[in-house]
């Protein structure tokens, strides 16, 4: 047994393929996803810190990107991500403490999760276009 | 699996315990949920002073920014989801890079870029607080 040198192909567990897509399911993959782009997100939030202690040419600059069509849509799809990923945070710590994991429990938490975050992402869209005083 | 010739009388639990595929333990699992809970309220607290600057001029975002009790929550901000999301890219990275070296050189990546991004963001805040 010792002088073996390649493991035997043992079969590998199924994967996500074969599975028929859940709830539960989508928003675990989701979680992983926004996360993803929350990380590179972090860039727009560092420039945003430097260009505000650049001067008002650089300020000016980060404006014109977060005004722009596609500055908005990115910045829009952070906010949720943002949200997103932070009411799935605060699934997994319910999680951590031993509890939702009946089965309508876990069902209700991820709609919950859905629905809360593009509820409050909107919202603070429409606080934050009235804000700027209104849409521009 | 073969098995090592035993040259010592610690059982084979006692030699994997408290080392996880990282060989490190639960410090990352731990860390990640620390690092979450921080993120909470830093992020309701974040997101309050971003709609708070919205549609405000350069000088009036560089002297709310400064002011001490932002640039505190902010600098905290900056450092718990650096953290966070160091650790979270490295179980990505983890999970789906088989290759050693290309997992080792993405690893390291992943560090040099969040405390790039950590280390740029407290630049601006402390430029902004003490002006220099």
């Amino acid at each position: 047994m010792a002088d073996t040198k390649a493991p035997a192909a043992r079969p590998l567990s199924p994967h996500l393929q074969i599975y028929r897509p859940m709830l539960t399911m989508m928003m675990s993959i989701v979680h992983r996803i926004t996360g993803f782009g929350l990380y590179f997100g972090t860039l727009i939030l560092a420039w945003w810190f430097l260009a505000a202690a650049s001067g008002p040419n650089g300020y000016a600059k980060f404006e014109w990107f977060a005004g722009s069509i596609i500055g908005r849509l990115i910045l829009f799809g952070y906010t949720w991500a943002l949200i997103h990923h932070m009411l799935g945070g605060i699934r997994h710590l319910i999680w951590d403490t031993g509890h939702g994991f009946g089965p309508n429990e876990r069902e209700w938490l991820a709609a919950a999760n859905l629905i809360g975050s593009i509820a409050i992402t909107v919202l603070l869209w429409i606080v934050g276009l009235l804000a700027m005083g209104g849409p521009r | 699996m073969s098995q090592a010739p035993v040259k010592h009388i610690r059982t084979p639990l006692a030699l994997v315990r408290g080392r996880g595929a990282a060989r490190s333990g639960t410090g990352h699992f731990w860390r990640q949920r620390l690092t979450a809970v921080a993120n909470i309220p830093l992020t309701i607290a974040a997101i309050v002073i971003i709609v708070m600057l919205l549609g405000r001029n350069q000088a009036a975002a560089a002297q709310i920014l400064g002011t001490p009790l932002v640039a505190i929550i902010m600098l905290l901000f900056i450092a718990s989801i650096t953290t966070h999301m160091r650790i979270g890219m490295q179980v990505i990275i983890e999970d789906y890079v088989h290759g050693e070296v290309a997992k080792l050189t993405l690893i390291m990546t992943n560090t040099f870029f969040c405390i790039a991004v950590a280390l740029a963001s407290a630049y601006g805040i402390f430029k902004l607080s003490f002006g220099v």
